[in-house]
This record gives C-alpha cells, structure tokens and sequence, in this order.
C-alpha cells in the first residue's frame, strides 16, 4: 500500500486492499510476532465526538505494536470548545505524534487535517462520511467467511447518513461483488456513492424490503437506523421496524449467511440470532486490532 | 449582423461573451467580479433570441479580457458560451470555453455539515465530473443550480 494517510476507502485500489489484509492475516495468526515492532509509536487520539470502540481499538492496535498513545480527551474538557480550529489542534499534536487517528462530525475533515500536518492521519469516522479502517476490519471478516469474489452483499439500514456502509461499498467495488442495498427510500445511498459505484461499474440494485433478496446473500450487513433522522417518533418506529431481523427473518436465508454490524447495535439485531451460526459481528469486532496493527505498520513504513 | 444583436451596440475594445444560457448573465458578471463600479462600460442582453439556443444571453464589457481563470470558472454556469475578444471594432479571437478538471475557492459547498463549511483556513476544491462538480472534502456533487453556490460577494 502506497499512502501517507487514510482518508477514504475510495483511495485503495484492490492490492492496497489485500496488502493490508494478508498483513492482518500474519498478524492474528502470531500476534507475539508484531509485539514491538513499532518501538516508541506515539499514536495521537483526536475523538472529536466519542467513540468507545474505535478508540480502544486504535489504542489496543499501538501497545501491541510496542508503542502508546496520547488522547487530548473530550471535546468538552479541551481547547476546541474556546473556538481553536481543526487545522490548529492537528498542527499542535503533529509535534506531539507520529501519527493521528481523527475522528469528528464533520465530513471532510479527515482530508482537511492530511493537508495541514505530514504525520500520518487515519480518518476514524467523518460525519456521514467514511470510515475506511472500520471497512479494512470488514473486508477481512468477509474474507475470512467467504472470499472477497464471487459474492452477494446485502448492506441494509441508513445508508444515507451511514459511513461505514460508504467506505464499504466503495471498497468492494474493487472486487466481483454483487451489492443490494436495502434501505427506507428517506435514507437511501447518497448521490456521490452512487456516482462512484456506476464509475467503477459496480453491480448495484436498491430496495426497500429485505424479503426479496434474502435468499440471494451471502453476506448481510445491518447497520442502525438513527431515531433523530426523524422528525418524530412514531415515524421512526414506523420505518425502524421494517429493517430488523431476527433469528426467525434470518432461517429464510442460506445457510452460511454471515451477518456483521459495525456495532454498537440496538435493537436492529435480535439477541436470538447471537446463538445462531449466522452472528459475526463480535468476530468482526475483535479482528479491528490485528487490522489496525497491520495499517498502522503500513503506514509507517511509508512513512519512512 | 442579425437584428437581435444590434439590441448591444458594438464595443470598440473588450471581451463579448455570446451563447450564455438564458438567465445566467446576471451570475456571469457576479463570477467575474463586475458590477460596472470601475467605470467600464457593461452592456447585458437577456433572453434575445439565438439559433443555437432557443434564448440566450450575451454580455459585452469594455476594455476588459478576461484571463484564462475567469474563463474556466465561466464554463461551469456557461459551458455553451463563446467569448470573443474585440480590439478596434474586430473580433481578434473567438473562443469556446472548456471545462477545468477543477476550481477552487469559487463555489461554497452546498452540504452544511461539510468541513469547509466550519470556521477553518481552507479554500473550498470542487471536481469537475460529468454530472456536475464535486467537493474534493465531503465528496457531495452538486448536479444543477451550481450558479447558487457561488461563494462571490
Ligand atoms: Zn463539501
């Protein structure tokens, strides 16, 4: 992979994908191997809205790797709130870093910080933008279960504001993946995910009910739908309640269905279908660290 | 000459910019920064009748060329314009404008959630791409009224 930083999964063509991944693949299988193989790291946390897992996942991946972490805390108990700018902060803790992981509400902002520091900047989450290490963790589960070719991928719930669901729709473009998307027609694919996937001659369909396609996946992937994208909330409800599934919905489906979730879920997953053969989501879950141990000594060796 | 363009009488020396798209004239001279305050002559015609283009309007400003900047940035609201430049009565060059792979600064981005659209040191970057520009920071594509997002004064 040739890239200072990571800002969209739109930048990985499908070697940066498979570079990174069987990286991630040497590291799970001898995670003693990794132990200290970057000395000294100094990864800098800059959550700008909080996030539980993302962080502990970056921040697991760097003491692995033999390093540490700095985090200038919440938002609220730091300088942002006096008014300082994003380009400042990220100029301030390139002196403190060697590299920054961002995460802010912003869509943009990631790219926006690349421009103004030269450590290495992985976007963590943009808003509805992307979240292109949150998309590596996927692809690497994906392939663990079937492959990354040849497959059908269900991605369903808010696509609009979804930006783990952008980063991975535009990362399996790159592979000979069938995509269905299924979503309320309020919160379907933004325009510009859209464009990419017709300029990369994705195959793409779009629905608005689960039941139809069901049988088709090999791979359905949920994400949750935000009560305040509604203006009220007997609406929510309303459109909510169609997009969950349950161990029941899922014995409609094949058999090796492998169903994920960026996590955290609420109630778009029943607990039942935990039991079944189908959960992958706390595997997915536990394979962030061993892809951002990967990613992390990827980037920088680019780095030099 | 036809009827409809003796409506503007001829300039001795400047820029003509023919074929805009009715109701754009307006907008072309916001882009270019002329409102007539620094004394040039600005002749619009609006909605005169074209071959080409049904209705069209055209702009005729004195003693000014318009650099190749103003022209690329003219070919987002006005991809159809041809802009000729005049120097004593005659028409020295007559030129299509083209569409740049990118313009900066000039268009503010229409989704309110966008980094630039936060208080920060940055000039805004759009993609030109087939189906309208692109925000090279939220990645959002504006399709049509591209003119409403111009960040001019
Ligand atoms: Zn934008």
């Amino acid at each position: 992979m040739r890239h200072d930083h990571l800002i969209s999964a739109a930048q990985l063509s499908r070697s940066d994908v498979e570079a990174v991944l069987d990286r991630a693949g040497d590291v799970a299988d001898d995670l003693g191997a990794s132990r200290d193989s970057c000395p000294g790291l100094v990864l800098g946390l800059c959550f700008f809205e909080p996030s539980t897992r993302t962080k502990m996942s970056f921040d697991a991946a760097a003491k692995r790797l033999g390093g540490s972490t700095i985090d200038m805390g919440s938002v609220e108990s730091s300088s942002v709130t006096k008014g300082e700018s994003l380009a400042d902060t990220v100029r301030v803790i390139e002196g403190y870093a060697d590299a920054i992981v961002l995460r802010h509400p912003s869509e943009g902002a990631a790219k926006l910080a690349s421009e103004f520091v030269d450590v290495p900047v992985i976007n963590a989450g943009d808003g509805a933008g992307q979240h292109p290490s949150q998309t590596l963790l996927d692809l690497y589960t994906i392939r663990e279960e079937h492959g990354l070719d040849d497959l059908t991928v269900g991605i369903m719930g808010d696509l609009k504001y979804g930006r783990t669901v952008h980063s991975l729709a535009s990362a399996l473009a790159n592979f000979e993946v069938s995509q269905h998307f299924i979503s309320p027609e309020s919160l379907r694919l933004p325009r510009s995910v859209r464009f990419d996937l017709h300029e990369a001659g994705a195959q793409v369909r779009e629905h608005t009910d689960l039941e139809p396609v069901l049988s088709e996946l090999d791979v359905l992937y949920v994400t949750r739908i935000q009560r305040e994208r509604f203006p009220d909330e007997t609406e929510y409800r309303a459109v909510a309640g169609e997009y969950q599934i349950d161990a029941e919905t899922l014995a409609a489906g094949p058999d090796d269905l492998t169903v994920m979730h960026p996590l955290p879920r609420v109630d778009e997953i029943a607990p039942d279908v935990d039991e079944t053969d189908h959960a992958s989501y706390f595997q997915q879950a536990h394979n962030g660290v061993p892809v951002r141990m990967a990613l992390l000594e990827m980037l920088l060796e680019n780095h030099g | 000459m036809s009827d409809h363009q003796l409506r503007v009488s001829k300039i001795r020396n400047g820029t003509v910019i023919d074929h805009i798209a009715a109701g754009q004239a307006l907008n072309v001279l916001a882009i270019l920064g002329i409102d007539g305050s620094d004394g040039h002559g600005v002749s619009i015609g609006m909605n005169v009748s074209s071959d080409r283009l049904g209705r069209k309007d055209i702009l005729k400003v004195e003693d000014r060329e318009l650099s190749q900047s103003e022209v690329d940035v003219l070919s987002l609201i006005a991809p159809e314009a041809t802009i000729n430049i005049v120097r004593d009565f005659d028409v020295v060059e007559k030129n299509r404008v083209e569409r740049p792979d990118r313009v900066s600064g000039l268009l503010s981005c229409p989704n309110h959630n966008c980094i630039t659209n936060a208080d920060e040191p940055v000039e805004t970057a759009f993609d030109v791409i087939s189906d309208g520009v692109r925000c090279n920071y939220c990645g959002t594509i504006i399709h049509e009224g591209i003119a409403e997002h111009l960040a001019v004064e």
